[in-house]
């Protein structure tokens, strides 16, 4: 204003320019400020002794929102104990791991991250992460305070862990125990062989065997690896080498694809899926019968599924007797805690992971997301009592792989998850899916992957 | 680009007045008066600098480094890779060249399409508003809508009318006007690419409709009257007198919806998710996949490179032969 005020009394052309430098002066600020709040993420101590930590949560809940109700009560708590405010923002998986990259690459990112375990190695090679030590481990209660497949999802072997296991997950069978019944199959499936044979009871008026997340590259990943496994295959040498057009992988794209092109138990517009919530909603509503996902339970009850309504099995197997390499039905999922590397807050971040991996919080957020305590300690509440809950805890002790431990990882996922929905979108469009079109798929999978490096 | 738009708008306007004779001693006040404009413009070059040039070099820079997952957190320390990038994007016998070389086609198709339709839209509407009526003001800001809304609101209310099953396309289609025995695919496929297509000019198209209406406000009235006196119909007045006179206004306009669709990304992006059907795979989204999937920011920033450079030769190409073309009618 006091620019304008002096300008009333100069010469006219030398009030416009006097003008414009004051607009553009505001625009600037304005663009300025604006560019401050949002690139903001960085947390910093925001005025006197009071830290805030920024926190990114990966949703586990069915839904953004879901996630907050459940996290805000912990981080209140959290609050009250040490003084320390926490900033949440919940990401969707579809963003997650890209705004993990960016935050990385720029060094501007949050003080705590939730990474899908299977990233690790991945994200370990770039350095984002503060390693946990073992003077750290010691403080939250030693490596055998966590399980061991948890644990051993948290790094390439041999390097310091870049996370620590919060909640733990694995895939399983979910089925609609009124379609069964209807159709008259009285036991689940538990070889692929019964699965198809019941998924071809199941899908009549409108109604399908089994939902899948089609286009979704991590979910179609997570598929290949255990459907490769069980094969007998594997998608990397014991030199991390990828060797991906194998006629055992090439038969685990292809009897996952066939879902929808052979044997024609799931719906052709799944192939569309890819959001990581369709698939669910269409067995949470009885569109299809079967759905193989991991701790679906808190994601169904959001849809509106009681929990008398279905019954949780392990993933089939290739063949009833399957032992060894081949008795694979999962990945080890799950997710871990991590600390940037860039944090300002190293002490308070800590604190936050210590807090995290309580036996307390570990109850009260695996009970609310339907997960496993990553931590021995907490099974004694009775939550984690339940069927289904002990079917997710013997597959993870007895049935569970990682996920290949290679730098290479996340591109694995997306590259193989990228093949297979290209696949599915042949199958849904009615174009032959064959062992060449997949090994031609595969093949160029690997080719872009060794570019990648 | 700016500098482009700048000459031809210059161009376009009036003669300009002659400058006051030169011949004034005040040579200090001609240096202000002259200054000032540069002066004023400052702040916006610091911008443009800021904003563009700088983020663009970095580019360039990256484009000559092996920059992988293992030295995003400090790019000084990658590895210099020559050409390397370059030479592995363009090597069409490998999938990843073959990718780009598949996609940049793609991309052309999409872009000559989308403008050419969308510039025969928004003229067309143009012309048909040009007569006063009533209602005129309404229909002219309703045209706007497309343009007005986020790219991303746009965008994603188009995927979910495309969706097979609850989209609201297959309903007319297949299940109003029973065009289809079975639903079709829009987001997967073939169809993806008109998918694309149909959004993208959706969303153009009021933009071209926006810069026509006001290139027609500059055609002189007397022009039409004077024709309309020699008996010319509507068709010959749109043909000799309309698009003649809107052609410095088409120069840039074409230009601009080419650049802007060729290095479109919202759509594709929002439309099809992270991995695009390979029928609608666009260059943006291509390099996009390269750079934040395979996490090969060195041969991702190479092909950005190579997609500015062709840019950057269509741009000339274009300016050289239309503006030759306008002298030779001139």
């Amino acid at each position: 204003m006091r620019v304008l005020n002096s300008a009333a009394r100069t010469p006219l052309a030398r009030r416009s320019a006097l003008l414009t430098l004051a607009v553009s002066t505001a625009l600037l600020a304005s663009a300025c400020g604006s560019g401050g709040s949002g690139g903001g993420g960085t947390a910093g101590s925001s005025g006197g002794s009071q830290t805030t930590l920024t926190y990114w949560a990966s949703d586990q809940g069915g839904s953004i929102a879901q996630d907050v109700k459940v996290l805000t009560p912990e981080l209140d708590a959290f609050t009250k104990q040490t003084g320390i405010k926490v900033k949440l923002e919940v990401i969707g998986w579809n963003d997650l791991l890209n705004r993990i990259l960016a935050a990385a690459s720029s060094g501007q990112g949050p003080d705590l991250v939730n990474i899908g375990n299977t990233w690790s190695a991945s994200l370990q090679a770039t350095g984002a992460f503060l390693p946990v030590s073992d003077d750290v481990m010691g403080q939250i209660g030693g490596t055998g305070r966590f399980l061991p497949g948890a644990l051993a999802a948290t790094g390439a072997p041999g390097k310091p862990p870049v996370g620590v296991p919060i909640y733990s997950m694995s895939y399983a069978l979910y089925y609609n125990k009124a379609m069964f019944q209807a159709a008259g199959i009285s036991t689940p499936p538990a070889t692929w062989a019964d699965f198809v044979a019941d998924g071809k009871k199941l899908t009549k008026n409108g109604q399908w065997g089994v939902s899948v997340e089609g286009a979704s590259t991590s979910e179609n990943a997570h598929h290949a690896f255990t459907f490769s496994a069980q094969q007998g295959g594997s998608f990397f040498d014991s030199a991390g080498k990828p060797t991906f057009d194998t006629p055992q992988n090439v038969a685990a794209l292809k009897q996952y694809v066939d879902f929808v092109a052979a044997d024609k138990i799931a719906n052709p517009s799944n192939a569309e899926y890819s959001n990581g919530t369709e698939a669910v909603k269409d067995f949470a509503t009885g569109k299809a019968a079967m759905l193989l996902w991991q701790s679906a339970d808190a994601t169904l009850a959001t849809y509106g599924m009681q929990s008398g309504q279905y019954g949780v099995v392990p993933v089939p197997f290739a063949s009833a007797g399957a032992s060894g390499p081949t008795h694979v039905d999962s990945i080890v999922a799950g997710i871990n805690l991590s600390v940037f590397a860039n944090t300002k807050n190293k002490d308070a971040a800590l604190k936050f992971v210590k807090f995290m991996v309580s036996k307390e919080t570990q109850t009260a957020l695996n009970k609310a997301y339907s997960s496993l305590p990553s931590v021995s300690d907490a099974y004694t509440d009775p939550a984690f009592q339940t069927e289904s809950v002990k079917v997710i805890q013997s597959v993870l002790a007895n049935s569970a792989a990682p996920m290949p431990a290679v730098a290479t990882e996340s591109q694995f996922e997306t590259v193989i998850g990228s093949a297979l929905k290209n696949l599915f979108a042949d199958a849904a469009s009615g174009k032959p899916v064959t062992n060449q079109s997949v090994a031609a798929q595969l093949d160029q999978a690997q080719q872009q992957l060794l570019a990648g490096g | 680009m700016p500098a482009a738009i700048d000459t031809a708008r210059s161009r376009a306007s009036a003669p300009r007045p002659e400058p006051p004779s030169a011949s004034s001693p005040r040579s200090w006040a001609r240096i202000r008066r002259a200054g000032l404009p540069y002066l004023l413009l400052l702040p916006a070059v610091l911008f443009e600098l800021l904003v563009h040039v700088v983020p663009m070099l970095v580019g360039i820079f990256m484009s000559f480094k092996h920059l992988t997952e293992f030295f995003i957190r400090n790019w000084s320390a990658a590895p210099g890779a020559g050409f390397d990038n370059y030479r592995f994007a363009l090597d069409f016998n490998s999938a990843v060249g073959r990718n780009l070389l598949h996609s940049f086609e793609i991309t052309c198709g999409f872009t000559v399409l989308t403008v050419g339709v969308s510039w025969l839209l928004g003229t067309g509407a143009a012309l048909l508003m040009q007569d006063p009526f009533r209602g005129r003001g309404l229909l002219r800001t309703y045209f706007l809508v497309p343009y007005a809304l986020p790219a991303y609101t746009a965008a994603i209310t188009w995927e979910f009318m495309f969706q097979r099953d609850s989209g609201l396309v297959n309903q007319l289609l297949v299940h109003d006007l029973h065009l289809f025995k079975t639903a079709p695919f829009w987001l997967l496929g073939g169809n993806s690419f008109w998918a694309l297509v149909v959004t993208a000019v959706w969303r153009t198209w009021p933009f071209a409709f926006l810069v026509v209406t006001a290139g027609l406000q500059n055609i002189p009235g007397d022009l039409y009257e004077a024709a309309a006196i020699d008996g010319a119909g509507t068709w010959r007045r749109i043909r000799s007198i309309t698009l003649p006179q809107l052609r410095p206004v088409n120069q840039v306009l074409v230009l601009v919806l080419f650049l802007w669709n060729f290095n479109d990304f919202n759509t594709p992006f929002t439309l099809f998710g992270n991995v695009p059907p390979p029928q609608a795979n666009l260059i943006s989204v291509q390099i996009y996949d390269t750079s934040f999937q395979n996490w090969n920011f060195g041969s991702g920033s190479a092909m950005s490179v190579l997609l500015l450079l062709f840019l950057l030769l269509v741009t000339a190409v274009y300016l050289l032969v239309t503006n030759r073309r306008r002298k030779a009618v001139d």
